[in-house]
């Protein structure tokens, strides 16, 4: 059997990689030097499709909702083996969270489908919250599998599924469609292909076609798009218009949860005892813990 | 939108009959917001055979026990729980509900609060009760849903103003375990369960059960090793200094994100919340999310080549060097004074 799936991928901040630069001087980080990459576990998700592509047939396609920027991340799929990818892009759809995110994203996947399987990771390291997946799937009216870790068979359109618990493992069986988060350890996700990647350089969304109409007084942008579709180089773009979408239940609008407010924690700071990095000042360091029976 | 209702629910998760720890630290913290705000706190436990679980949820504060027992119920599975659990939401409309951020609670909290339309904030390190001003208007006794916010040392407190419903998931081991003197309450309230054809969609093939992995939560002493160790070899000084002195190891998430250690052993925000004798804390920055595992130890050594290190204003003796030097040097001072 073939099996069509749809990937939710996020283009996330690099929180692992956080350098000098990105940090001002107060200690709160500068968030546009950071620089953006491919939210890990979405990676691992796109590559589990991918995988099951290549066993069993059928279409994968990338779908991520972000700003015009995101389109570098669509691209990265399309060298990685994705057969179509999709841009949510509006300024409505800005500052959701993830009630919001996952009513967008169920719009749109409903728009593209049908599908077998919806992909995504288990959660986006810039709010590890592991939210969207379930809340997608809810919204979609589909069961969903957590932490899936391998996918064991697909047969008769009946998928069995590894899964992850706390305290050791599950194997669940389940009909499709479904929707499935996935781990970081379910599959070590392929570099890009050296001929895709080049093809897919000058692969553009409706935003990036959009800024070189601003740039270029001679270009229209009805044509513009037109030409990229024709020569198979488009993004496919879906803005608030595109969508099924009741506009009070997207972005910051349909998001219930706020950020009243921001704390900086004031660290008290220069109250501890130095210790000097020396095999006396160690040795009375250890003596001390040992005589408050700290160890020994 | 506003509700009367003033009741706080706890989702007291359980497995093969026994309730989890961090659905006790749960209720212990729901019994303060439901005394600020006026209302009663309630349990909600779904499962089969559930007397002792029942018996505990009254002994850490309850009130009152929702109770939805049949054989079915057993074990969890999303689909059954998360309809059950979502339909008694929506018809009761308590104003708060908080769920472990566990496997389960992970699992169910975002499909409920999805299908309910309600707010839900993961991960929170403390939740309080409060009044807040927001876009000019003002409202009365919300959950002030604490939790540290990606950026520098920012702790961000998030609120659900509108909906009627606010929810957030919390860590084992972050709100403190009271347990009362006399149970609160004794009342019951039996829900019946009707199964439908779609709570059975999915079927569990095998369960398979660990015993609980690592002891890094209830272990005396923690080594704690960051991204600055630099590779793996050099955290095989950490288990080395661990063995000798009686500890766990343990990481932060750049240290498993580099594959140092495994991610059970991650302390932080979205880890483990520990509280040791002895925290060692070896090439870690001292990122918030890190603290917030971390903070609350009796005494904090940190080990950092640089003098500017956050950790240094959370530790209590502060030794600047390169780790990989300093560990041998306390191995073998304490090796010396062993003897
Ligand atoms: C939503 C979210 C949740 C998070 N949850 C957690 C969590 O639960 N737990 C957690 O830990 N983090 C968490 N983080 C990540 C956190 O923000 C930090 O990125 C992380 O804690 C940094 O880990 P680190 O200190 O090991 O690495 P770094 O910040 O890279 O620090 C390495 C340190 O090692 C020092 N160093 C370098 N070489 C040496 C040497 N030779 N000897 C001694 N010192 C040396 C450096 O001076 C530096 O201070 C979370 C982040 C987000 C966004």
């Amino acid at each position: 059997m073939s099996c069509n799936s749809i990937v939710l991928v996020k283009q996330v901040p690099d929180t692992a990689n956080i350098s000098g630069q990105v940090m001002r001087p107060d200690g709160t980080i500068n968030r546009a030097k950071l620089p953006a990459v491919f939210n890990p576990e979405d990676k691992v998700a796109l590559e589990l499709a991918l995988q099951l592509k290549d066993r069993y047939g059928g279409k994968v396609t990338a779908l991520t909702m972000g700003p015009p920027k995101a389109s570098d991340l669509l691209r990265e799929c399309l060298s990685m083996g994705a057969d179509e990818v999709c841009l949510v892009s509006d300024r409505k759809f800005a500052g959701a969270d993830t009630l919001a995110t996952s009513y967008v994203l169920s719009r749109a996947i409903a728009k593209l489908g049908p599908f077998d399987l919806v992909f995504a990771g288990r959660q986006a390291i810039d709010g590890d919250t592991a939210q969207v997946g379930p809340q997608t799937a809810e919204k979609l009216d589909l069961p969903q599998i957590t932490y899936a870790e391998q996918i064991l068979e697909l047969r008769d359109g009946v998928i069995t599924v590894k899964r992850r618990i706390d305290d050791g493992y599950e194997v669940l069986r389940a009909p499709l469609p479904l929707l499935l988060t996935v781990i970081a350890d379910a599959a070590l996700p392929r570099p890009p292909r050296a001929k895709r990647l080049m093809a897919c350089k000058h692969v553009r969304s409706l935003p990036e076609l959009e800024r070189m109409v601003d740039a270029n007084s001679l270009l229209y942008i009805d044509t513009l798009v037109d030409e990229y579709v024709q020569q198979g180089r488009f993004i496919r773009t879906l803005t608030v218009d595109d969508l099924e979408v009741e506009a009070e239940r997207c972005g910051l609008a349909g998001s219930p949860t706020k950020v009243k407010k921001v704390d900086s924690v004031v660290l008290t700071g220069g109250n501890h005892q130095r210790v000097p990095a020396t095999r006396e000042g160690l040795g009375q360091l250890v003596e001390e813990l040992m005589n408050d029976r700290v160890f020994g | 939108m506003s509700n009367a209702n003033r009741d706080v629910w706890v989702f007291v998760e359980q497995r093969d009959g026994r309730a989890a720890e961090v659905s006790f630290e749960l209720l212990s913290k729901g019994r303060k917001l439901a005394d600020q705000l006026g209302g009663s706190l309630k349990a909600l436990l779904l499962g089969h055979e559930l007397g002792e679980a029942v018996r505990q949820a009254f002994h850490y504060g309850s009130d009152e026990v929702l109770l939805v027992e049949h054989p079915e119920l057993r074990d969890y599975r999303t689909l059954p729980y998360s309809r059950v659990v979502g339909g008694l939401i929506a018809k009761q409309q308590p104003r708060i509900v908080l769920f472990g951020a566990t496997f389960i609670g992970r699992d169910l909290a975002p499909r409920v609060a999805s299908f309910t339309r309600s707010g839900l904030t993961a991960d929170c390190t403390d939740l309080q009760i409060g009044d807040a001003d927001y876009l000019r208007r003002e409202y009365k006794d919300l959950l002030l849903q604490v939790r540290p916010a990606f950026g520098g040392n920012i702790i961000a407190t998030i609120i659900t103003p509108e909906a009627p419903v606010q929810m957030a998931t919390v860590r084992e081991g972050v709100m403190e375990l009271v347990p009362q003197a006399t149970p609160r309450g004794e009342t019951v309230t039996r829900i019946p369960y009707e199964p439908t054809a779609s709570d059975n969609l999915v079927t569990v093939v095998e369960r398979h059960r660990e015993e609980r992995r690592n002891k890094v939560k209830s272990a005396p002493i923690v080594v704690a090793g960051g991204y600055g160790m630099g590779s793996k070899k050099n955290f095989a000084l950490l288990h080395q200094l661990a063995q000798l002195i009686g500890g766990e190891v343990a990481g932060t998430r750049a240290a498993v994100d580099a594959g140092f250690i495994t991610p059970d052993r991650q302390v932080g925000q979205t880890g483990l919340t520990v509280r040791p004798k002895l925290y060692i804390a070896c090439g870690i920055s001292g990122a918030i999310q890190h603290r917030a595992g971390m903070q609350e130890s009796t005494r904090i050594i940190a080990i950092n080549s640089d003098a500017d290190a956050p950790i240094f204003d959370v530790c209590h003796y502060g030794i600047v060097g390169d780790a990989a030097a300093v560990i041998p040097l306390l191995i073998d001072g304490y090796r010396e004074r062993l003897r």
